[in-house]
């Protein structure tokens, strides 16, 4: 049983020298957790990821832990993707879907080999993961608090690590896991991250987590390392077209309103979806939508100037055609992009539209009317993203 | 008779005076007779200990309908309605669950008795407010007569039809089966842990003579969620001073429009003259004329006995017998030397100041029904139970405490005979040795203790066996069926004669929707401009 205490808001692993660093006493919640809207200064953590490495407390995203002879056939049922296809120390990103093929999140699997599992999502999911397991033998445990995670991002990040020895560090491909010994229990390290760039996410049992981040802030000293809060990653996110449950999409289990869920075809996500691979949640939906047509489309959008596009109508002609669902002006592309939910039928590559944005300078406010075109691909992706061995900057 | 007056509402309780209010703002000559020494009903503070305010009836607001209150200036008034957070059920085990207002602390605290549970209350959240997004546009709409042809009732069929349509094809599956099922059933479909259910499927039984397991029992708890405080869809506060703050604000604000209440005036009759309503007798012989009559009784009260069956079409006599208006619950009213001490949570909690309740399961709240049905009070109580005083500073001296206890349940007969002294004391001591169960200090504070059977409340408020709704709240009982088929629009079988009650759409929990519904209707009746807000539209 535990106290009344004990329901106040938590800390993570991290939490004593997140709160040192944490200069600006910038305070956010996720999930119920402390966490860093800022450390210092936004834009030089932004700058950190971009330039050399920084550093995320990623330690509140939600993790379930899965095992059981079944946990292969099982997620192969929950997930749109085809599970078998990734094999062991591999992570996949991933979708899942209610019965009405709706989305419900995003994540990452990540396979350790023998129906050894880890599912991580933003959102939390435990109840649709158990409704989902009946008739499979499959165990589904909450392991949030069991790991602490930093994400150690940018282009000087593998160079860091080395610096920490793990050696090898290097050879490790995009999306591989690797596991390390550290002080007398193990780090893990998956090739990961929410930043398009080179980076790594590191996963270490609570007890060792203060250790693993002096000796990381050490090795890094003379490589740019920094740490960075919520709002520098947002930028980073926007550029490198990561979408946000919550923000870009509504979970579908969690909508009241009808209509205000997303398919993965929506969100521009089909690639995703495989149909191949025999039944899975939401299939037989997302069979008639590719059938029939969908409503909406997500769209990446260059827009003219320099104004974010910040909950913005999006207009073709005058007709108000959708909304965009989260927008930055980039440093490094310099460019001005925004995330928008479309009528389907304008979702083409290159269309011109039109964004409807509202932005005050000292009181004063001016309707702008933008415009934009539809572009194929987000505006930051790194060749460092993609390259083994890695680079050192 | 004398002076004739426009129109006379009887009863003042908030519908009552909230009715009146529309129709003294029209410009009417409006005359509220009240039975008691004292106004408000069943929305009442009273003094019964000195320095002590007991709301001893209702005791907590969140469905009073905010654009009633604004329309009717009641702020002005001296209302002030304060927001609490949460609930708390104690276990017998020495545990608790407390549902923290906060999403996140209450996720913790759920999650520490099934994490399961946790993830599963955002879809329940999500499932039950596209219900309340349902009905809550209709509690301050007429509701439409299905048979007739009239462009008005065929306009607002189409509405209710729209509304329906606009869940789709799957929510509207899930809307017959809400309206239908028992709150059990439908928690089972969400949750895994005893006292997560039992703590929710407590909305679902409060004021309503079934149990957890009956059919329509779901809809009930939609009742308990559908109010608001500023904006905050389910949320219920306090209202400073008691409930009776509500009463005495609406009062304050017919008496602005020129009306007038009579206290210690009850009413005998409704005259009937030629098939109209024409003024009413009072019990002390004095007749009154008056051009309109609204009763704020409930159907049964109306009808069988304030009107002669003589005058009454018959099928409204037996719809007025056969109306099921049942009592199930009691009430204590509690002057505390201090602050009690509670199992498992310290004093300066946040779930000290919030709704308690003792049963940790379903089962638990079964048996308390059976015993219902077997005649008798619960053994083991379901309590819905607030201290009020810690939040609000008028209720109890400083360092002193005002408990208020809702029972749940109390039978309107004891096994067929009517209640005694000696059995409202035993259902006292009942439900006392409940509380200090989970409370090893509370009976050494008890400086008072006001206790109500469906006896006391019936007798001393008027409503028949006590039922805290004026008629309880199934779907036999409700919409354009409340209180029965072709009278839903407030309009009596009698011209001139209203009803205002909560026996009439959209029911009871101090809305004043009722009321002021039915002063729509009154003043289309006399083809005057319709004084009564449109509700705020919930997007």
């Amino acid at each position: 049983m535990r106290s009344h205490d004990e329901t106040m808001m938590l800390q993570t692993p991290f939490h004593s020298r997140v709160a040192k660093a944490c200069e600006l006493n910038q305070w956010d919640e996720w999930k119920g957790y402390t966490t860093p809207a800022a450390y210092t200064e936004v834009e030089q953590e932004y700058f950190a990821v971009r330039n050399s490495t920084g550093v995320f407390d990623l330690s509140p995203m939600t993790k379930y832990r899965i095992t059981g002879a079944d946990a292969e056939l099982y997620l192969n049922k929950v997930m749109t993707r085809d599970v078998r296809k990734l094999n062991p120390d591999r992570v996949g990103y991933t979708i899942w879907c209610n019965d009405a093929g709706q989305v419900m999140d995003d994540g990452t699997l990540f396979n350790f080999g023998e129906n050894n599992y880890r599912l991580c999502s933003y959102t939390r999911v435990m109840d649709w993961l158990q409704w989902s397991a009946m008739g499979f033998d499959v165990e589904i445990i909450d392991e949030t608090a069991d790991f602490g995670a930093l994400a150690v991002q940018g282009p000087t990040s593998c160079a860091v690590l080395k610096a920490m020895g793990f050696k090898g560090i290097e050879k490790l491909k995009p999306f591989g896991i690797s596991h390390f010994p550290f002080e007398d229990a193990e780090v893990m390290i998956s090739r990961t991250g929410f930043t398009g760039d080179l980076g790594y996410e590191l996963w270490v049992e609570p007890p060792k987590a203060i250790t693993l981040w002096d000796r990381l802030f050490d090795a890094g000293s003379n490589l740019g390392i920094r740490a960075i809060g919520g709002n520098a990653l947002e930028m980073v996110r926007i550029e490198a077209g990561f979408l946000q449950a919550g923000v870009d999409f509504v979970p579908a289990e969690e909508t009241v309103r009808i209509g205000r869920s997303r398919s993965p075809f929506e969100l521009g996500l089909g690639w995703l979806v495989d149909f191949d691979k025999g039944v899975f949640n939401g299939r037989q939906a997302l069979l008639k939508e590719k059938r029939e047509g969908s409503r909406y489309a997500f769209v990446f959008l260059d827009v003219e100037g320099n104004k974010p596009a910040e909950h913005s109508f999006i207009l073709k002609g005058n007709k108000e055609i959708g909304t965009v669902t989260s927008a930055a002006w980039c440093p490094t592309a310099k460019s001005n992009i925004a995330f928008a939910q479309i009528e389907s039928k304008y979702a083409n590559s290159g269309e011109n539209l039109t964004a409807e944005i509202y932005y005050q300078t000292e009181l004063k406010w001016t309707r702008l009317l933008a415009k934009c075109h539809v572009i194929d691909s987000p505006v930051f992706s790194s060749p460092k993203r993609r390259q083994t061995p890695a680079p050192d900057f | 008779m004398n002076k004739r007056y426009d129109a006379i509402v009887i009863g003042a309780g908030h519908n009552g005076l909230t009715n009146a209010a529309y129709l003294a703002k029209s410009g009417l000559d409006v005359l509220v007779l009240e039975k008691n020494s004292y106004i408000g009903g069943a929305t009442v503070s009273r003094e019964l200990h000195q320095d002590w305010l007991y709301s001893n009836c209702s005791y907590v607001c969140s469905l009073l309908r905010p654009e009633i209150t604004r329309d009717l200036e009641l702020p002005r008034h001296g209302l002030q309605v304060v927001p609490y957070g949460g609930s708390v059920s104690f276990c017998s085990n020495g545990d608790y669950f407390g549902d923290y207002p906060d999403h996140e602390r209450q996720y913790r605290e759920i999650a520490r008795h099934s994490i399961r549970d946790a993830n599963a209350y955002e879809r329940y959240e999500a499932d039950v407010m596209k219900q309340t997004r349902l009905i809550r546009p209709f509690l301050l709409r007429t509701p439409p007569d299905p048979a007739s042809l009239k462009p008005r009732d065929l306009k607002e069929m189409k509405y209710l039809m729209d509304a329906f349509a606009d869940l789709g094809e799957e929510g509207l599956a899930d809307t017959l089966r809400f309206w239908t099922m028992s709150i059990a059933d439908y928690l089972n479909e969400y949750f895994e842990t005893d006292v997560i259910k039992a703590h929710l499927a407590g909305s679902g039984i409060i004021g309503t003579a079934l149990g957890v397991y009956s059919p329509g029992t779901a809809y009930v708890l939609l009742h308990h969620y559908m109010g608001d405080v500023d904006g905050t869809v389910g949320a219920w506060g306090f209202a400073r001073g008691g409930m009776g703050a509500v009463s005495d604000a609406l009062a304050s604000s017919f008496r602005s429009f020129g009306g007038e209440i009579r206290v210690d005036s009850e009413v005998e009759q409704i005259i009937v003259k030629g098939n109209k309503a024409v003024g009413v007798a009072l019990s002390s012989g004095e007749e009154i004329a008056a051009n309109i009559v609204v009763s704020n009784l409930d159907p049964k009260r109306t009808f069988l006995n304030i009107m002669d069956e003589k005058d009454l079409p018959s099928d409204v006599v037996s719809k007025a017998r056969n109306f099921k208006i049942r009592g199930s619950s009691g009430k204590l009213n509690i002057a505390l030397d201090g602050l009690p001490t509670f199992n498992g949570i310290p004093k300066n909690s946040p779930l000290m100041q919030t709704d308690m309740h003792m049963l940790d399961s379903l089962e638990r709240m079964e048996r308390a029904y059976d015993d219902w049905k077997d005649g008798t009070w619960s053994a083991d109580p379901y309590v819905d139970m607030l201290i009020p005083s810690q939040v609000d500073p008028t209720m109890a001296p400083p360092g002193k405490h005002m408990m208020t206890v809702f029972v749940q349940y109390a039978p309107p007969q004891i096994n067929g005979r009517d209640w005694t002294d000696e059995d409202r004391d035993a259902f006292g001591k009942t439900v006392i040795d409940q509380i200090a169960n989970y409370s090893p200090d509370f009976k050494d504070l008890i400086l008072h203790c006001e206790v109500r059977t469906p006896r006391e409340i019936e007798n001393e408020v008027g409503l028949t066996e006590g039922n805290i709704f004026m008629g309880e709240l199934t779907f036999d009982q409700l919409l354009f069926n409340r209180p029965f088929p072709g009278y839903a629009q407030y309009r009596g079988p009698i011209s001139g004669m209203y009803m205002c009650s909560s026996g009439t759409h959209p029911g009871g929990g101090v809305m004043a929707a009722p009321g002021a519904n039915a002063a729509r209707e009154i003043l289309a009746d006399l083809k005057r401009p319709n004084l009564v807000p449109e509700a705020y539209a919930d997007d």
